[in-house]
């Protein structure tokens, strides 16, 4: 349920300009309300999207935003067929992606394949094998009103995650896998800072 | 120009390099040539003015089993006439002379030619893959081609 | 009086490192995933590399491996835009092996259709090059207006970008009650855009000093490249396979073959390239409606000539106008069901492989420009 749903529940015992909410509530509702978007086209699902984002279906009264760079931006939308040569890029823009960070696979390609399933040698079946998908909306292409039903799935999501306590619900295995991820990270900062050095060396 | 007198045309200057004429009513009317002196013959076609070929429409690389085959669709844009050149290689050694000399857009045409069915254009100044990846390996339209079973460690079949 | 000399100042010199710069292939103005590898003097380009293949997906290979009938819908995703437009040449060369002849309304009936795509493929590319120079209106107003055409094809196919309407000997079913009005309505709407887009974006003395003489790509250079549509238009080649080879009932048709002017700036820049397309919208309303005249009212069987068995014997090169240039489909049939081979020749593909000779030396804002005005649509370019 969403934070501003609560006024019309009439569950406020406090007043009317007083609500009652979780912290939680308040940053997820701040954020399923402004979703900025990597800005960025890669087959016909891209036409359909750009129609989505003219004035006839108007993405931006969700609060949808294009961002040209991945770093300012909270979800991707992978709008196409994605090839073998592309994956790697597709890999690389959502790595660079800050957390919290969602992926929209449009159309039937990026779900899984599509048309291109049977023979298409320089084809990934599904952008699911190079990164985890959140929302799959079908159609090749899917209508404008597929994709803006996905935005709604979305923003759902988003409103039930949970920010605080995340680690104390996680099971141990994940945990561990954090850590082993955050100890070989600064491992590979080190070694980056020792080669900096050296190199400052050479030149110095 | 009909198809018949490029023909006769062609056959007087290049008597040893004109193969044949295939007219059909519901086919493309196409002269086979030998691929020995392909570029001569291009520039022929392209300089002479009552031919005048100034318009390489399409360049097809074609596998067809035994051997392979470039199709060139020339046309022309100041008289209004088409005609099909076919020069078959063998599979063993696929060169032919490139053409990029004789029209620019041959450059990326042959480019692809070699991307996808593997024929070599000897003296083109920069032969490299186009549509796939550089590394990939092996050439996709060849009829005994074998899709890779992994890529870059991504599955590349279902 | 003192001797007079020479001036020679010496400024000293700058010593500009070349800088290797990378576009693409998620750039929001490469109109897909195209990628550019510049180097740069400076701000002036010195050498442009594209790198395409991003969206190859294989279309020669499903070709090989599909029925003829199959292959349609896979026309239909070479260049998106134009889908309507794409089936025709495949269907024109399969029906021109096959010996089938369609009826007047079938014929008149896929004209129209050819025509209302163009002016959606257009409107894309003026509105897309006009976001390329910084002006966004266009874009709404046109996409707005595309939508009423999209509507009309939606009726008729079921779907909004994809048909698979145009088939082999005829069309997947007949026009609805109400079609003839629905296309006069979006005519008018149209040209009442084209109107306003004329003044807020084409005759703008902004939009004007940005875009002309830029690009400039000669009339012989088009031809050797082997450029087509309103590119090779643009430098002032009047080439119009609707004209020059007639197909569909074109030949019955007063239309003018639209050509760059070279009236504000050097003939062939990226301006005349642009005003082509604007002024094929109006030439396009035009031959919808002379062809509205001569479709006959009373509906029939449109698939009456649809063959059972489609295994033509044969090649052929079978080639149409689109919006973007000449699609040419060779195709190869040995007698069975399934095509031995079609090579497209996509006027994109083409027509990009002239950018890195028309951009050198231009200033690297100008290089997104004149990309703009070649409009490339690259599930076209890499098939």
């Amino acid at each position: 349920m969403g934070f501003l749903d609560r006024l019309d529940k009439g569950l406020d015992p406090v007043g009317p300009d007083i609500m009652l909410g979780t912290v939680e509530d308040l940053l997820n509702w701040g954020r399923s309300k402004s979703d900025w978007y990597m800005h960025f086209g890669i087959a016909c699902c891209a036409i359909e999207f750009m129609a989505v984002n003219a004035a006839h279906f108007d993405l931006m009264r969700f609060g949808a935003i294009p961002r040209a760079s991945p770093r300012q931006a909270d979800f991707i939308i992978i709008s196409g067929t994605v090839t073998l040569k592309m994956a790697e890029r597709i890999k690389r823009l959502y790595e660079q992606m800050a957390e919290p960070k969602y992926v929209f696979s449009m159309g039937s390609c990026a779900n899984s394949g599509g048309p291109y399933w049977e023979h298409g040698y320089h084809v990934l079946k599904g952008v699911d094998r190079i990164i985890p998908v959140d929302v799959y909306v079908p159609g090749c292409p899917p209508r404008p009103e597929a994709f803006l039903e996905g935005m709604v799935q979305l923003q759902k999501k988003i409103r039930h995650q949970e920010i605080f306590r995340k680690r104390e619900k996680m099971s141990p295995e994940d945990l561990k896998a954090i850590e082993d991820r955050k100890i070989e990270m600064e491992k590979q900062y080190q070694d980056y800072l020792a080669d900096q050095k050296l190199k400052n060396q050479e030149i110095g | 120009m009909k198809s018949n007198e490029i023909f006769e045309r062609l056959i007087a200057e290049f008597p040893e390099d004109i193969i044949s004429l295939n007219e059909d009513e519901n086919s493309e009317s196409f002269i086979y040539v030998n691929p020995r002196n392909i570029v001569e013959i291009m520039l022929f076609l392209r300089d002479e003015n009552d031919l005048f070929f100034d318009y390489l429409s399409c360049l097809s690389g074609v596998d067809s089993k035994e051997n392979l085959t470039v199709v060139y669709n020339l046309y022309s844009i100041q008289l209004k006439h088409r005609i099909t050149i076919k020069a078959d290689i063998p599979k063993e050694n696929p060169s032919i002379a490139t053409v990029e000399k004789v029209w620019l857009t041959a450059d990326w045409h042959e480019r692809e030619a070699w991307d996808l069915i593997g024929i070599k254009f000897e003296g083109h100044h920069n032969l490299i893959r186009i549509l796939n990846p550089y590394d990939w390996e092996g050439h996709p339209l060849q009829k005994d081609y074998k899709t890779p079973e992994y890529y870059h460690g991504m599955r590349v079949p279902v | 009086m003192a001797e007079r000399k020479d001036i020679e100042i010496d400024f000293g010199r700058i010593e500009a490192q070349r800088t290797r710069l990378n576009l693409g292939p998620q750039h929001p103005s490469t109109h897909g995933v195209l990628r550019l590898e510049v180097e740069l003097d400076g701000e002036i380009v010195t050498e442009v590399v594209p790198h395409i293949g991003y969206l190859h997906r294989c279309f020669e290979k499903y070709a090989e491996n599909k029925t003829y009938p199959q292959v349609i819908p896979y026309i239909d995703r070479l260049d998106y835009i134009t889908s309507m437009s794409n089936e025709i040449p495949y269907v024109l060369g399969i029906e021109k092996m096959m010996g089938i002849k369609v009826s007047e309304k079938v014929e008149a009936i896929r004209t129209i259709l050819a025509e209302l795509n163009r002016i959606a493929s257009h409107q894309i590319a003026v509105a897309t090059f006009g976001m390329d120079a910084g002006a966004f209106t266009p874009f709404l107003f046109f996409f707005r207006d595309r939508e009423s055409i999209l509507d009309i094809f939606e009726k008729l196919s079921g779907a909004r970008l994809l048909y698979n309407y145009i088939r082999i000997g005829g069309l997947m079913n007949d026009l609805y009650p109400s079609f003839k009005n629905d296309v006069l309505d979006v005519i008018n709407v149209i040209r009442k855009t084209n109107a306003e887009v004329m003044d807020l974006l084409i005759d703008n003395k902004i939009f004007i000093e940005r875009t002309i003489n830029i690009g400039v790509l000669p009339a012989d250079v088009a031809i050797s490249f082997g450029c087509s549509g309103p590119v090779l238009r643009g430098s002032g080649v009047p080439f119009d396979l609707r004209r020059d080879e007639p197909y569909l009932n074109y030949d019955k048709f007063d239309f003018e073959v639209c050509v760059g002017k070279g009236e504000m700036g050097t003939l062939g820049d990226s301006y005349d390239r642009n005003i082509v397309r604007y002024h094929e919208m109006e030439e396009s309303c035009r031959i919808i409606e002379q062809a509205l005249k001569i479709l006959p009212d009373a509906s029939e069987d449109v698939r009456s000539a649809m063959p059972k068995k489609v295994a033509p014997k044969g090649e052929i090169y079978a080639k149409a106008e689109n919006p973007k240039g000449e699609l040419g489909f060779y195709i190869v049939g040995d007698g069975k069901n399934k095509p031995a081979r079609i090579k497209s020749r996509s006027a994109c593909f083409v027509n990009l492989s002239a950018l890195p000779a028309i951009s050198q030396g231009s200033m690297i804002a100008d290089l997104i420009l004149i990309l703009g005005s070649v409009d490339i649509v690259l599930g076209e370019v890499d098939r």
